[in-house]
């Protein structure tokens, strides 16, 4: 029964979502706007790894594969930090409508995640695009048949758990903050950026920067990724060392920490804005 | 035990606003100072007071919204602090004068969604939607995006998103704000009839038209400054002022209006100029009919002359003003 009715709610939030998001004048500029956003991602790429090779006389292909695949699969980061707040956001200020989706009686934690699956097919279809451009324009050697197909899609599915949870941690937040909570996101998801070998390994960090990098689970997802891929492995000598096991050990315990952390967050952000009186406020700018 | 509707018990509500510029300190607003109701199931029931008054805070805290400083609130026998989950299922609210609503859903798919958020089975919540756009008028709205909808036609849209779940409990805040008059009749209409049509429905709905409150609720309370002030039938808290009377006067313009000021039996008077018709129109509370006389002899002293004498019964106007000592709104 339960189960049912969180189906059900999901089924309808993920239709809300997609009806917003497919909510363009034009269909055709929607279809542009999500090809060309993916491919600029990629040659903003080129020209930093350009540099990059120019700066350290170092032109490995394996490092571009590196920065090519974090690039892309960090599209999902930026997402999910970004929609799950958004989507607070956009019931209070937008369409007050927050107050009679906070009382109805069903799981706010499905509805939140039904409002972004659309997005996550969308933003997986920029990365396929951005794989597919790399592939075919940029040389980006993908092994299709090498890669461990169970094992990758598994580790899509925890990891998306993750980044989720820290999107909901920050809608918690953002319950009680209104007004600047899209920026705290950016800023979180810039660190996110610096700290997670997304373009570049973990291992030119600092010290405390690498310590800082190994309890993000982020990190290890994204080593998932490229291992099951066998994509610009091995590229990254701090991560090297840590077997294929234990990555996954670790991508799965710190996703089961940042979750439960991420629901005690949440649900102290809405026990502070309901005591506050925050929970339907319209900031009216 | 009786179960109610709701229970308030000492109920109080302080917020914390942000400092004003130039200065640090913040400020404590009093929203709710110890308010105590009981509403009983199958009642309709209003509380009735002024802007500020502190009805909102009520309804947010009784639907789930806001938690209460200190005290109690109960709905069904639920507590507002620890059974949100359980309130959640039985009530409903709707909050007049805002327009809210995904603009780019149908006022249908608006409606749809929602009862799929209630886990409605599919069949109930296509019939009461459909019996609902009916009784509203907005059938041959169903299809329109609600963001093309006029400000009454998307309240009407939030009412019909309240009551298809069939609460037990149903909070309306101030459901005719904004209404014209023909909308406002229709919505205070529907309201009575849903009521009637299950006894053990439960309205609370707040306003500051006091005909409203007369014309629909079995029980009034009346609340300013977060404070009840009075509570019962329409009659019986008119009957409080029953044995004063009420005389309406409309006298040319008047030039001095500090004639009618301290006469002995008066309890209080308002008064309204109308300059445009060159008119005063005021309104006195009495102790005492014998009085009248010496009324209508200050009528020369203010420099003006009766254009009218009519004597009323008194309304929750009248009773507002006798507890609080001003009018609900501006007008006489
Ligand atoms: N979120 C809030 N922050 C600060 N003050 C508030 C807030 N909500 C209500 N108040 C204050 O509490 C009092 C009661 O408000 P309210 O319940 O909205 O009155 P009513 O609905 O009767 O007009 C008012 O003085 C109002 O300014
Ligand atoms: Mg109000």
């Amino acid at each position: 029964m339960a189960i049912k009715q969180n189906l059900r709610t999901m089924k309808w939030a993920a239709w809300l979502g997609w009806q917003m998001e497919s909510n363009w004048a034009d269909p055709f500029l929607f279809i542009v706007y999500s090809v060309a956003k993916p491919i600029a991602g990629s040659l903003i790429l080129v020209v930093m790894y350009t540099i990059i090779a120019q700066l350290g006389g170092d032109t490995d292909p394996a490092l571009f594969s590196f920065m090519y695949i974090g690039n892309a699969f960090f599209m999902y980061v930026m997402l999910l930090l970004w929609h799950v707040t958004w989507v607070i956001h956009d019931d209070r200020e937008h369409f007050q409508t927050m107050r009679y989706i906070y009382i109805a009686p069903f799981n706010y934690f499905i509805y939140i995640l039904g409002r972004t699956i659309s997005n996550i097919v969308i933003t997986t279809f920029g990365v396929i695009i951005t794989l597919v451009f790399g592939v075919f324009v940029l040389g980006v050697d993908i092994p299709l048949g090498a890669i461990n197909w169970p094992l990758f899609v598994i580790v899509m599915v925890i990891g998306l758990i993750g980044i989720m949870a820290f999107g909901l941690a920050l809608a918690g937040i953002s319950f009680i903050t209104a007004k600047h909570s899209m920026g705290m996101n950016e800023g979180i998801g810039g660190i996110f950026y610096l700290f997670c070998g997304v373009i570049f390994p973990v291992s030119v960090l600092p010290g405390w920067g690498i310590a800082f990098a190994k309890i993000l689970p982020t990190t290890y997802w994204l080593d998932m990724i490229r291992r099951t891929m066998g994509v610009g492995a091995g590229v990254d000598p701090a991560l090297a060392g840590v077997s294929m096991t234990s990555s996954l050990l670790i991508l799965c315990i710190s996703t089961v920490a940042i979750s439960i952390f991420a629901v005690l967050i949440f649900k102290l952000g809405d026990y502070i804005a309901r005591s506050k009186g925050l929970i339907d406020m319209t900031t009216a700018y | 035990m009786t179960k109610y509707a709701v229970e308030l018990k000492d109920l109080c509500r302080t917020f914390k606003t942000r400092a004003v510029k130039g200065t640090r300190k913040k400020q404590l607003v009093t929203a709710l100072d110890g308010v105590d109701l009981r509403i009983k199931e199958g009642e309709l029931f209003g509380l009735l007071g002024p802007n500020g008054a502190g009805k909102t805070t009520i309804i947010k805290i009784l639907s789930t919204l806001l938690f209460p400083t200190s005290g109690e609130a109960k709905v069904l026998g639920y507590d507002v602090m620890k059974e949100s989950h359980k309130i959640r299922k039985v009530i409903n609210m709707v909050s007049g004068g805002e327009s809210s609503g995904y603009g780019l859903l149908t006022v249908d798919e608006n409606l749809w969604m929602f009862t799929q958020f209630y886990g409605m089975p599919g069949k109930v919540a296509r019939k009461r939607i459909d019996a609902l756009l009916r009784i509203m008028e907005l059938e041959e709205k169903r299809n329109v995006k609600v963001r093309t909808l006029s400000t009454g036609m998307r309240q009407k849209t939030n009412m019909i998103r309240g009551f298809m779940t069939d609460p037990s409990v149903i909070f309306l805040d101030e459901p005719t704000l904004g209404l014209d008059v023909n909308a406002a009749r229709m919505i205070r209409k529907f309201i009575k009839n849903w009521i009637r049509a299950k006894p053990e429905r439960t309205v609370l709905l707040t306003t500051h038209y006091m005909m409203e409150a007369d014309e629909l609720c079995d029980r009034v309370a009346i609340i300013n400054e977060g404070k009840v002030l009075a509570c019962d039938t329409p009659e019986n808290l008119k009957r409080l002022v029953a044995q004063e009377s009420t005389l309406k006067l409309e006298i040319r313009l008047v030039k001095d209006i500090r004639a009618f000021e301290n006469i002995k039996g008066v309890k209080h008077f308002t008064y309204d100029h109308n300059i445009n018709a060159g008119l005063t129109k005021l309104k006195f509370i009495l102790d005492d009919d014998a009085i009248v006389s010496d009324i209508v002899s200050a009528v020369p002293k203010s420099g003006s002359k009766i254009v009218s004498v009519e004597k009323v019964e008194p309304t929750l106007e009248d009773v507002f003003v006798t507890l609080v000592g001003r009018g609900l709104v501006n007008d006489i």
